[in-house]
């Protein structure tokens, strides 16, 4: 049996695991005596045994899960500048009118005529999402933002299809977030990567020349605007003229719509697929907070493709379409993640219109504050202004050779949760940092002031810097030994020590 | 710096090539690339026995930092791979030009010899890197 050791200040540091408060004989509910037959006992106490589970009273549970959760960092406890995860705040409202009996205490096998409130709830976000983005129509089951591109890119094969030719490549820029190659790949395309240019920005040289070499057997071209660089993409009328001439579709992964929405609606770019996560741009909680929701809108041409079931009006009522014919199916049990519609609309209807455009607009007001703030203190890859993050490196460090890593880990030691690091790929040691609009300029400065802080150490007194954390329960990890050899149990742990 | 071997030839993407007599090449990645990569802790290679184009993706090295592809050199057939570096991925970073080669490929297409750098070049370009 271990002891949990404190230090001085009263702060428990390690937290030791439920196994090693183990103490023989111990329980947290008191059974009654039983006696088993031979047969009884052969899934009873001895499988019990056999798996040693831990012999705890139930004030040591309590207490180690309390801990544990204080133990965590979340957007509730602190700033969370992840860049490209959009780590915002989680409107209590959202929460409070998703507990409403109506929408929890709810089946999703209940006859229609019960539930007329979800599906007009439903219903309304389609279109919510319909007008924000001048698409033609809206699927909400897709569970999270990848699922919505693979549900994207399963409609365009199943269009080409139908035109009979499924075409064969899917042309993907550098930048992407790394589930656009992935979801190509799924959905059976080669993917055909185009080049950034030292903008940060699509090649179109590059694309020009996978056009040329691919033609009509490109299926797709699938862009993240803005870009994980936090850049808009200047030439997009210019691409979608030169994807739309060969006959393939243009597919925009909407992870960063928070930059953009309600001040530009995605078709008029000559998109005409695109995913949205709820839990990022419209506010509902991600990161083990909740699941995610990626909805998907599309143009007129891929309407019939819609996966199942979708939500219509008739007359004064709400029914499912449960059977179409050129549908690509199901893709998701029920109808999607309707706890996360809820929080969605309430956003929506809680902003308006004009307030959503306010979104975007705060949004990229604070990247390219901090972008600002940071400019001499960290190499910057590409000029400005940025969208919704910022974009910078390591190189200024190079000379004490101090990088992003040792800078991620400085934060963790002022309280801070990291930025994103070595993302995107296409610039070394990338320090991607999203405040996001609903932080207040005084979190902003903090931050701020904390990153020039570790920039002026990093100079004096590198040492120092790779010495970081010093303040956390656990300091430097071993990262390379725990990839090597991860240690994953703690049975493991004892056949490793044994 | 970067070590560059002037017996090799090497790629944009920072592999490495050389060339043996009778069409067939040993090939890996560069002293550069593994530096930029960081520690290496998991290695993917291709089968025995598998054609790729060139520059198709015929290998996976992720570091603690990122996943990042090999590219083929050069269009070629698979002859043999490193099981070794597969086994200890430590061994790119310790020694990227001698026992941790990735592969052995049989070249398919000699006129793509022509699109390889030589040593010179290539330290031209990473010094336009840093």
């Amino acid at each position: 049996m271990t002891v949990n050791k404190r230090n001085p200040q009263g702060l428990l540091l390690e937290e030791v695991l439920l196994y090693e408060q183990s103490h023989s004989g111990r329980m947290g509910v008191d059974f009654r005596a039983v006696s088993l037959s031979k047969d009884e006992q052969r899934t009873g106490l001895p499988l019990r045994e056999s798996i040693e589970l831990p012999e705890v009273s139930e004030p040591q549970v309590v207490r180690h899960f309390v801990r544990l959760s204080q133990k965590n960092y979340g957007i509730d406890s602190g700033f969370f500048p992840l860049g490209s995860c959009t780590m915002k705040h989680n409107p209590r409202l959202n929460e409070k009118l998703a507990r409403l009996s109506g929408f929890s205490q709810i089946h999703p096998l209940q006859p229609q005529s019960t539930v007329q409130g979800m599906l007009e709830l439903m219903f309304n976000l389609q279109n919510w999402l319909n007008e924000l983005s001048g698409l033609a129509q809206t699927t909400l089951c897709p569970a999270a933002g990848a699922h919505g591109e693979l549900t994207g890119i399963m409609m365009i094969r199943a269009a080409h299809e139908d035109k009979g030719n499924a075409r064969k490549v899917v042309l993907v820029p550098d930048s992407a977030h790394g589930t656009n190659p992935a979801t190509a790949a799924m959905n059976g395309y080669k993917i055909v990567e185009i080049k950034s240019d030292t903008n940060g920005l699509v090649d179109i040289q590059a694309l020009d020349a996978a056009i040329e070499k691919h033609g009509t057997d490109i299926a797709a071209f699938m862009l993240t605007n803005p870009s994980t660089c936090g850049l808009f993409e200047p030439n997009i009328l210019n691409i979608a003229e030169k994807i739309h001439k060969i006959g393939a579709y243009f597919y925009c992964d909407g992870a960063n719509f928070n930059a953009i929405v309600g001040k530009i609606k995605p078709a008029d770019l000559g998109i005409d697929v695109m995913q949205y996560n709820l839990h990022k741009t419209f506010s509902t909680p991600h990161g083990g907070g909740g699941p995610g929701s990626g909805p998907v809108s599309v143009c007129a041409e891929l309407t019939p493709y819609l996966p199942i079931p979708l939500v219509v009006k008739e007359g004064d009522n709400f029914k499912l379409i449960e059977e179409a014919p050129k549908s690509i199916g199901k893709i998701k049990g029920y109808h999607g993640q309707a706890g996360m519609f809820v929080r969605a609309y309430a956003y929506m209807l809680s902003h308006g219109k004009d307030g959503l455009k306010q979104v975007a607009e705060a949004a990229v007001l604070n990247a390219n504050y901090i972008m600002h703030s940071l400019k001499d203190d960290y190499f910057m890859p590409f000029n400005g202004p940025c969208m919704h993050e910022c974009l910078f490196t390591d190189k200024q460090q190079k000379e004490t050779g101090v990088t992003t890593l040792d800078i991620a880990k400085g934060l963790t030691d002022y309280g801070f949760h990291p930025m994103t690091t070595y993302f995107p790929l296409i610039v070394g040691g990338a320090m991607l940092i999203e405040p996001t609009e609903t932080e207040p300029k005084e979190a902003i400065d903090e931050f701020i002031l904390t990153m020039k802080e570790l920039a002026n150490i990093a100079q004096q007194n590198p040492e120092a810097i790779k010495q970081m954390p010093q303040h956390t329960p656990r300091k430097r990890l071993d990262e390379v030994t725990a990839a090597r050899n991860p240690i994953l149990t703690y049975q493991m742990s004892r056949q490793t020590q044994a | 710096m970067s070590e560059v071997r002037d017996e090799l030839k090497y790629t944009e993407e920072h592999e490495w090539v050389l060339l043996h007599a009778d069409d067939t090449a040993t090939i890996g990645i560069t002293d550069y690339a593994q530096s930029s990569l960081g520690d290496l802790v998991f290695v993917e290679l291709p089968e025995e026995g598998t054609t790729f184009d060139q520059n198709e993706e015929m290998a996976v090295v992720e570091s603690v930092k990122a996943a990042s592809e090999i590219y083929a050199p050069l269009s070629c057939e698979v002859l043999e791979v490193n099981k070794e570096v597969e086994e200890a991925p430590e061994l790119l970073n310790n020694h990227p030009y001698d026992d941790a080669w990735i592969a052995r490929i049989k070249i398919t297409d000699k006129k793509e010899l022509e699109d390889l750098m030589s040593a010179d070049d290539y330290k031209d370009m990473l010094e336009g890197l840093v």
